[in-house]
């Protein structure tokens, strides 16, 4: 049996892009997967064909148990979509946001008012709830913005990047609320930038890119693949390159990668900060003068260095994540 | 049981048109709210039309010809048919600008992915703009009487006439809002959909019967005046209200301004609506 959410050979071109080419994805009931990838990997298309909104080119998809294609209207019944561009109306309260909502999912207005309360209440949002959404804070429209996807409980969760662009202590916070909704038994699927966030959040992690899956694991299995920790050092002249290398092959796990031209040295290790220390104790001993060094955890490029060769080629560093892929979909529709 | 599975469809589409009743008013009901919040755009869609009651009467009052007299006063209660039936369509400009921001602003796709009735985002927008219009209308109403125009001045009218013209005029409006919603689709940001939803207005509005006498033009901009959706409202308003200048044609509109109004502004309704929802429905594929 087929798990909450499935997808089958998902295809999905705009033009001359392929966004989805062939996905496929199994997330069995009460899980969280994470689906991990840069901008314009096609995670936020994935997203969208499974919420209804956009309609495959070819393939299948199940959610719920419901045919997405056959069924879109009773499949929209039972999800719920938080995105990242926090679509809530800014003119609107919050308040007014969640009773509308609730309204829309067939709610009798009494009914969508109550639970508008009380999830103004979970989500800390009383005190603000009858201001214009426009006066809250990033953190506080990402809250009601959940809250706008969880009004029907939902049996399954879909959130498109829901921490993109929020501060650390917003994150953490929103990292707690996620945990919550996974604890009571909802099945989530979330798309993300962030190594750490699916790290921390997800049961497995599907990597995409180009819109394929190009690895799926639990979040250890894709480390273990990627190498885990290592040691990154530049050293301050060229000439001691060669006797640092010998430095770290020493301490390492694996082989020592060296960059000419920025000085730089990377091997994979395994000890932490104890054994940093220790590798600059002996850099130190042997009088090699270093601009640099550090212990670096495997981050979203590496695992992609590790399974494709290449860094991920994320379009511009900051801005709203899948810009590229989004702004792709809405040249297309033109 | 026979009669039971032949009543099923029936209760079942009249479920789906109760929701569809219900959904549309809750988006009705946001879009009004928003008008509140944000009251300038309300203000400037009054003071638009009165602006243009005030530079017509005094800047051209005097030199246009309405029948056989270029009296200021005569031109006055001649103009107001056209100006009111141009500021109902121009509620055109809000719709297509408040749809264009939803689907840039993602609202859209929240709206999309609820169980919702398919055309609601769309009637209960173009619904709130027919509330905005009728007050726009109302307060155009009182500064026309103010600056002097009165109905029955030409030809004696009554109340239910006048009503009349008024649900002509709001029936245009919001057929025309629909072409609205179909163009705030159809581009790309809220300030195209604002010139988007305003520029062919003035050709429509212009080449039609609302500020000149159409009679004087050549005559092949006079067929496509008096064939005009536009003109058929302003000379049912005008024939209506009991104002002067009614044009005298052989063209079938101009005769039956009522019935060619009413069918004109249903027609649109029926062609964009079906235009639009589609549109909607397929808003990122």
């Amino acid at each position: 049996m087929p798990g909450a959410i499935y997808a089958e050979g998902l295809v999905k071109t705009f033009g001359d892009v392929r966004a989805l080419d062939g996905v496929d994805l199994d997330v069995p009931e009460g899980t969280v997967l994470g689906l991990l990838g840069p901008n314009g990997a096609g995670k936020t298309t994935a997203v969208r064909c499974l919420t209804t909104l956009l309609r495959p080119d070819s393939g299948k998809a199940v959610v719920a148990g419901l045919d997405v294609l056959g069924q879109p209207n009773e499949v929209r019944r039972s999800i719920g979509l938080s995105g990242q561009f926090a679509a809530v109306d800014e003119y609107l309260t919050g308040r007014e946001n969640l009773q509308m909502v609730g309204q829309l999912y067939q709610m009798r207005g009494r009914a969508a008012k109550a639970r508008a309360a009380e999830l103004l209440d979970q989500f800390h949002l009383a005190d603000a709830a009858d201001r214009p959404t426009k006066t809250y804070s990033g953190g506080m429209r990402r809250r009601l913005d959940l809250a706008a996807a969880l009004v029907v409980c939902p049996p399954v969760m879909f959130m498109d990047e829901p921490t993109t662009g929020l501060d650390p202590r917003n994150r953490q916070e929103l990292w707690g609320v996620i945990k919550q909704l996974v604890a009571g038994g909802t099945t989530l699927l979330l798309t993300t930038q962030y190594l750490e966030e699916a790290d921390h959040l997800a049961h497995d992690i599907a990597v995409v890119d180009h819109g394929r899956v190009i690895a799926r694991g639990t979040s250890d299995q894709l480390k273990a693949r990627t190498g885990g920790e290592r040691v990154e050092v530049v050293v301050h002249e060229r000439d001691h390159m060669g006797e640092a290398a010998e430095v770290l092959a020493g301490f390492g796990k694996g082989s020592t990668t060296v960059e000419e031209h920025t000085r730089k040295l990377t091997v994979p290790v395994t000890g932490g900060a104890k054994l940093l220390a220790e590798v600059i104790r002996e850099l130190d001993v042997r009088g090699i003068e270093i601009d640099d060094i550090g212990l670096r955890r495997p981050t979203l490029d590496d695992v992609f260095l590790s399974l494709t060769g290449h860094v991920a080629e994320t379009k511009g560093e900051d801005g709203p994540a899948d810009d590229a892929g989004h702004e792709q979909e809405k040249e297309a529709t033109k | 049981m026979s009669a039971a599975t032949e009543t099923a469809p029936v209760a079942a589409a009249a479920n789906r048109m109760g929701q569809s009743v219900r959904d549309s008013l809750v988006i009705a009901r946001r879009n009004l709210i928003r008008m509140t919040r944000i009251p300038e755009m309300v203000l400037f869609g009054v003071i638009q039309p009165v602006m243009f009651v005030v530079l017509f009467t005094y800047v051209f009052g005097g030199s246009m010809k309405i029948g056989n007299t270029t009296d200021a006063g005569v031109y006055k209660d001649f103009l107001m048919a056209g100006i009111f039936a141009q500021t109902v369509t121009f509620a055109t400009a809000g719709s297509a600008a408040g749809i264009a921001d939803d689907m840039q602003k993602g609202l859209v796709d929240r709206f999309r992915s609820l169980p919702m009735a398919r055309g609601a985002v769309l009637t209960g927008r173009t619904v709130a703009d027919l509330v905005q219009t009728c007050i726009t209308v109302l307060v155009l109403a009182i500064v026309a009487l103010l600056v002097g125009w009165r109905t029955g001045s030409a030809e004696p009218t009554n109340a239910g006439k006048i009503l009349g013209a008024f649900g002509l005029l709001l029936l245009l409006g919001y057929a025309f809002t629909w072409i609205g919603a179909l163009i705030g689709l159809s581009v790309r940001t809220p300030e195209a959909a604002t010139s988007g939803g305003i520029i062919w207005l003035f050709p429509v509005t212009f080449v039609s019967n609302a500020f000149v006498d159409s009679s004087q033009m050549t005559p092949w901009l006079r067929h496509i005046a008096e064939w005009n959706p536009f003109s058929a409202t302003v000379q049912a308003t005008r024939e209506l209200f009991g104002n002067p200048g009614v044009v005298q044609s052989d063209a079938w509109p101009m005769q039956h301004p009522v019935w060619a109004s009413l069918i004109w502004s249903v027609l649109i309704i029926a062609v964009f609506r079906t235009l639009a929802v589609r549109k909607y429905r397929s808003a990122a594929n």
